[in-house]
C-alpha cells in the first residue's frame, strides 16, 4: 500500500507541475492578449465601432484621396526631395531640400522662413511650429500615387510612420494636417471641410480600410 | 518690453511683439549691416542667426527671438575675421554688396555644419540667398576658400 501511494505521488507530481505551469501560462497569455488588443490599448480607437463594409470603405476613401491629393496635403508629400508649392504644386522656389530629418539642410531649414504661425500677406510663407517634410528614411510620398497605392501605403506601418489603427485615427487631428485648412492668404483650401475629411477618414478605417481596385 | 540678446549683448526693446526682428535690429538697436530686400523671405538679404540657424529676419516676429541668441553680421566675428569674411574679402566677392551680409550669414551655417562642402552642397545651402549682381561663382569660390581657411585654423590649434 505504501509503495502504491509512493508510486501515485511520483505519477501525480509532474501532472500537477504541468497543470500549474499551464494555469500560469494561461493567465499570462490572457493578460498579454488583453494588452495586444487594439481596443484595450487604444482609447481613441475604442470609441469607434469597427464593422467591415468594403463598399462604404472604398466610397469613403475616394473622399480621403481627393483631400490627400490636393495641393495643401500633397505639396509636403512630394515624390522627390524638394517640397511643392502653390495650387499648381510646382517645385518650391529656391529648391529647399528635404534633409535627413525632413527639416531642411544648412542655411535652408524649413523653420528659417516658415514661422510658428502664418506670415501675414498674400503668398507669404505659411507657418506651423512643426513645419517639415516626412524624413528621408520614410518619405510617405503622395505625389503620383493612385488611390489603390496610397490606401495600401497609408495602412503599412513600414511606410506610414509606424502608425497603428489608433495613431491613424488620431492623425486626422495632427497639427500639420489641420494646417492644410489654415494655409495662409492666396491658397485654396482642400476640397471639403476638415470635419467632412475626418468623418471620411474614420469611416474608411473603421469599415475595414479597403483599398480601391487599381494598379498595385 | 522685450528682452533680446543680440551679438552677446542684452537689450530691452519697447516694440510690438509682432514687429519683424529686422526692424528691431536696424531701427531700434541700430545695427544696419543686415539688409531689407523683399520682406517676404524670398531673397535672403535679411539673414541673421537665431540660435545658430539662418533665419530670415524680415518675417521673423521679434517675439520669436525673445530670450534667444541673435547674431548679426556685426557679431559674426570679433575682428571681421570669420573665415567666410576673410575669403569674401580675398576673392573680392561683392559687386554692389547689398546681399552679402545675408550671403555670409548663410555661408557661416554651411561651414559650421559641413567643413568641406562640395559645389552641390554650396548650391543647395545658398539657394535661398539671391544676388542681383550675379556674383554666384565668386560666392562659391569664396566658400571653398573659407572652408580651407577654417580647416587650417582648426589644424593649427
Amino acid at each position: 500500500m505504501k509503495s502504491m501511494l509512493t508510486t501515485n505521488k511520483r505519477f501525480w507530481l509532474p501532472v500537477k507541475t504541468f497543470a500549474v505551469i499551464g494555469i500560469i501560462g494561461t493567465i499570462v497569455g490572457i493578460s498579454a492578449f488583453g494588452f495586444d488588443d487594439p481596443r484595450e490599448a487604444a482609447p481613441v480607437a475604442r470609441n469607434f465601432v469597427f464593422k467591415k463594409d468594403s463598399v462604404a470603405s472604398v466610397k469613403a476613401f475616394k473622399q480621403v484621396y481627393a483631400v490627400l491629393m490636393s495641393a495643401r496635403c500633397m505639396n509636403c508629400h512630394p515624390a522627390g526631395n524638394i517640397p511643392l508649392q502653390g495650387d499648381d504644386s510646382h517645385l518650391h522656389t529656391m529648391s529647399p531640400q528635404r534633409g535627413k530629418d525632413g527639416k531642411g539642410i544648412y542655411a535652408m531649414k524649413c523653420a528659417n522662413c516658415h514661422q510658428p504661425t502664418n506670415t501675414p500677406g498674400l503668398h507669404t510663407p505659411p507657418g506651423n511650429p512643426n513645419w517639415h517634410l516626412p524624413p528621408a528614411d520614410m518619405k510617405m510620398v503622395f505625389q503620383g500615387r493612385s488611390a489603390s497605392q496610397l490606401a495600401k501605403q497609408l495602412l503599412d506601418p513600414m511606410q506610414n510612420g509606424n502608425k497603428n489603427m489608433q495613431k491613424l485615427i488620431e492623425h486626422a487631428d495632427d497639427g500639420l494636417v489641420l494646417a492644410g485648412w489654415n494655409p495662409g492668404e492666396g491658397r485654396t483650401l482642400p476640397p471639403m471641410s476638415h470635419a467632412a475629411f475626418k468623418k471620411a477618414w474614420i469611416t474608411w478605417l473603421t469599415t475595414g480600410a479597403y483599398a480601391p481596385k487599381g494598379k498595385l | 518690453m522685450i528682452s533680446l540678446n543680440v551679438n552677446q549683448k542684452a537689450y530691452q526693446v519697447d516694440a510690438d511683439p509682432n514687429m519683424p526682428l529686422l526692424w528691431v535690429i536696424r531701427d531700434i538697436i541700430g545695427l544696419t549691416g543686415t539688409k531689407y530686400g523683399c520682406g517676404v523671405a524670398q531673397c535672403g538679404a535679411c539673414t541673421v542667426h537665431l540660435n545658430g540657424e539662418a533665419v530670415r529676419s524680415c518675417v521673423t516676429k521679434v517675439s520669436r527671438a525673445e530670450g534667444q541668441k541673435v547674431v548679426t553680421i556685426e557679431g559674426l566675428s570679433n575682428n571681421n575675421d570669420h573665415p567666410a569674411q576673410v575669403a569674401w574679402n580675398e576673392e573680392n566677392v561683392p559687386q554692389c554688396g547689398y546681399c552679402h551680409s545675408g550671403q555670409i550669414m548663410s555661408a557661416a551655417v554651411l561651414l559650421r555644419e559641413n567643413p568641406n562642402p562640395s559645389d552641390e552642397d554650396i548650391d543647395s545651402a545658398m539657394a535661398g540667398n539671391i544676388c542681383r549682381c550675379g556674383t554666384y561663382l565668386r560666392i562659391r569660390k569664396a566658400i571653398h576658400s573659407a572652408a580651407e581657411l577654417q580647416r587650417k585654423e582648426l589644424s593649427s590649434r
